[in-house]
């Protein structure tokens, strides 16, 4: 039940033009949701194209690894919660980045056993095999170029690194590894490792292949990705898993490549540049680069005494608060990512409801790295069913404080920090913050008097008009809903 | 078939394509679309497949095998917490929220 070529190169040309289409429309909040179905389309017809290829074999083991792979990632899938999403990520673009590694080292082993029986060796002029039929002949890899055989291995080499280090943010991020792991001369240790894989990687590729060789490839390959993300914090994963996204992409590509498949070739490329863009504009909401994010170690700058931080910490009760809110014309809430794990993002919706129907202008304002990673804020106030249009950008709302009555800050911290723009040697100096200062009033929902994510005094918390509102973000705001109600009634 | 530059064509153009696609997009997507190009990328499904249908030795095999099973989780995984959070995006005036969904 073979399929002709042609019939089989128009579906990878369809899934291609779907998953680039899809795309597109996933970068409109109207049209997102069918973005993602068209692609999955696409990807459905490749699959179902690949399983009818002429020359396939081992079909039924195929089939079974499919079903497994699908039944346990959508299973997963299914019932993570919204706050858990930028570890899935990690943990499905590590499949992703492992499973191209695996097409290189399937084609380096195969390409191994070829030279042991004497099969010809890699062609040394054209660049490409000269025909379609010669790779996709009866033997496992026709005669690779020397342009394929190194992008077959640089693929392999990245698809190791994002595979390994996706699990390693993965863990940091489900807090199964909570330490940074940092030892002096980290640095040359990492660097010695990825040369002795970069060696490898070129002895593989101008044709000396061995499987001990290609064994020792992947090992250090492997390590490699596992020495580079374990000293990076928390705070920064974001920013890896973005470029452990594109370096997968890159990966795919280069594989799709050697298989000659150009719609691997299309959307490995595709989400190459798309997540390389996406990583440098998350690095730049947090105001680090991305060498910065790799190498430096974050709080490790901070050496310098921070500036005093005078005043006291001003307590309100849930009662006042909510009467300030009630009668207040415009009242712009600004969660964090305390809101999310607090659960309290749909208490706090219904909050802002009884606002919305008192005649009270809401709007929500969201820091771009609020949440673990860009946008993760807005998924979780989805999720509580806030609608997108109350939800409002940085660089939109931040003129709108000075003539805003209450600003209620839940469960954020650094992305509303003072300091980040008045103090030079703090770690957060320069990153762009929500300017929730400017507001009349603010209210700080918060749970105790400790320091945000990255480890430092908020200013804010200290100013003449911040009110603190102790406690859980959840309960804090349930307080303030029954509050408002017995106000009305 | 697929020479040296034409190969680098379909590179060089489809970088050009995912940089511009996603230089629009607003903040509030970042997350949902990191996670969409996560799973467009879950193509390396049909390559693994390819390598597992070409296989011979237990060893080609048990990576082939591997591959596949990884491949086959991105795609699924990426699909579905996609999807997920997309499908939650709503606007708060009625009828705005595209009918083309489907």
């Amino acid at each position: 039940m073979a399929w002709p070529q042609t019939l089989i190169d128009a579906c990878y040309f369809i899934a291609a033009l779907l998953f680039i289409l899809g795309l597109k429309r996933m970068s409109s909040p109207r049209t997102a949701r069918g973005g993602i179905v068209w692609a999955g389309f696409g990807m459905l017809l490749a699959v179902v194209a690949t399983l009818l290829l002429p020359d396939m074999q081992n079909r039924g083991l195929i089939i079974a690894a499919v079903l497994v792979g699908v039944a346990a990632a959508w299973w997963s899938g299914r019932r993570v919660a919204m706050t858990a999403m930028p570890q899935m990520v990690a943990l499905y673009n590590g499949m992703g980045g492992g499973a191209a590694a695996a097409i290189g080292a399937s084609e380096l082993v195969s390409h191994a056993r070829d030279l042991v029986a004497g099969a010809p060796a890699p062609n040394t002029f054209p660049l490409m095999p000269e025909s379609w039929s010669q790779l996709h002949g009866a033997a496992a890899v026709a005669p690779l170029s020397p342009v394929a055989l190194a992008l077959g291995v640089l693929g392999a080499l990245i698809g190791s690194v994002s595979f390994s280090g996706s699990l390693i943010a993965f863990a940091k991020l489900q807090g199964w590894l909570d330490r940074r792991f940092v030892f002096p001369g980290q640095q040359v240790v990492n660097l010695l490792v990825l040369a002795a894989a970069l060696l490898m990687g070129v002895a593989l590729g101008s044709g000396h292949i061995t499987i001990a060789l290609v064994c020792a490839f992947f090992v250090l390959a492997l390590l490699f990705g596992l020495l580079m993300t374990l000293p990076i914090g928390g705070a920064d994963m974001p920013v890896v898993i973005s470029l452990y996204n594109a370096f997968t992409g890159l990966a795919v590509a280069f594989e799709g490549f050697v298989l000659q498949n150009e719609a691997m070739i299309i959307a490995g490329m595709v989400v190459g540049a798309a997540g390389t863009l996406l990583t440098q504009l998350m690095a730049k909401a947090m105001n680090r680069s991305i060498g910065n994010v790799l190498f430096g170690n974050f709080g490790a700058a901070a050496g310098g005494a921070a500036q005093a931080i005078s005043g006291s910490q001003k307590p309100i009760e849930a009662a006042d608060a909510a009467v300030m809110m009630a009668y207040a014309e415009r009242v712009v809430i600004v969660p964090g990512y305390g809101m999310a794990v607090a659960q309290a993002q749909h208490k706090v919706w219904e909050f802002a409801q009884v606002l919305i129907a008192r005649g009270v202008k809401v709007k929500f304002a969201i820091h771009p790295v609020a949440g673990r990673m860009p946008g993760h804020m807005n998924v979780l106030l989805a999720e509580a069913g806030v609608p997108y249009d109350l939800i409002v950008d940085m660089e939109d709302i931040n003129p709108e404080f000075p003539v805003t009555d209450v600003a209620l800050v839940i469960g954020a911290n650094d992305v509303v920090n003072p300091v980040a723009k008045t103090d030079p040697s703090s770690p957060i100096y320069g990153m762009p913050i929500l300017d929730v200062a400017d507001a009349k009033q603010v209210i700080v929902v918060k749970r105790g008097k400790g320091t945000g994510f990255a480890g430092i005094e908020n200013a804010l918390f200290y100013a003449d008009n911040a009110r603190m509102l102790y406690g859980d973000g959840q309960a804090a705001a349930g307080q303030l809903v029954a509050e408002l109600k017995t106000l009305d009634g | 078939m697929l020479d040296g530059f034409l190969a680098l064509y379909i590179f060089m153009l489809a970088a050009f394509t995912g940089y511009e696609i996603i230089a629009r997009v607003p903040v509030i997507l970042h997350t949902p679309l990191m996670s969409g190009s996560n799973f467009i990328h879950g193509i390396v499904l049909v390559g693994a497949m390819i390598a597992l249908g070409h296989a011979h030795t237990a060893f080609e095999l048990a990576i082939g095998f591997i591959g596949v099973l990884l491949g086959a989780g991105n795609a699924a995984g990426g699909y579905v917490v996609t999807e997920r959070m997309l499908e939650m995006f709503k606007s708060s005036k009625p009828g705005q929220r595209s009918r083309e969904a489907k």
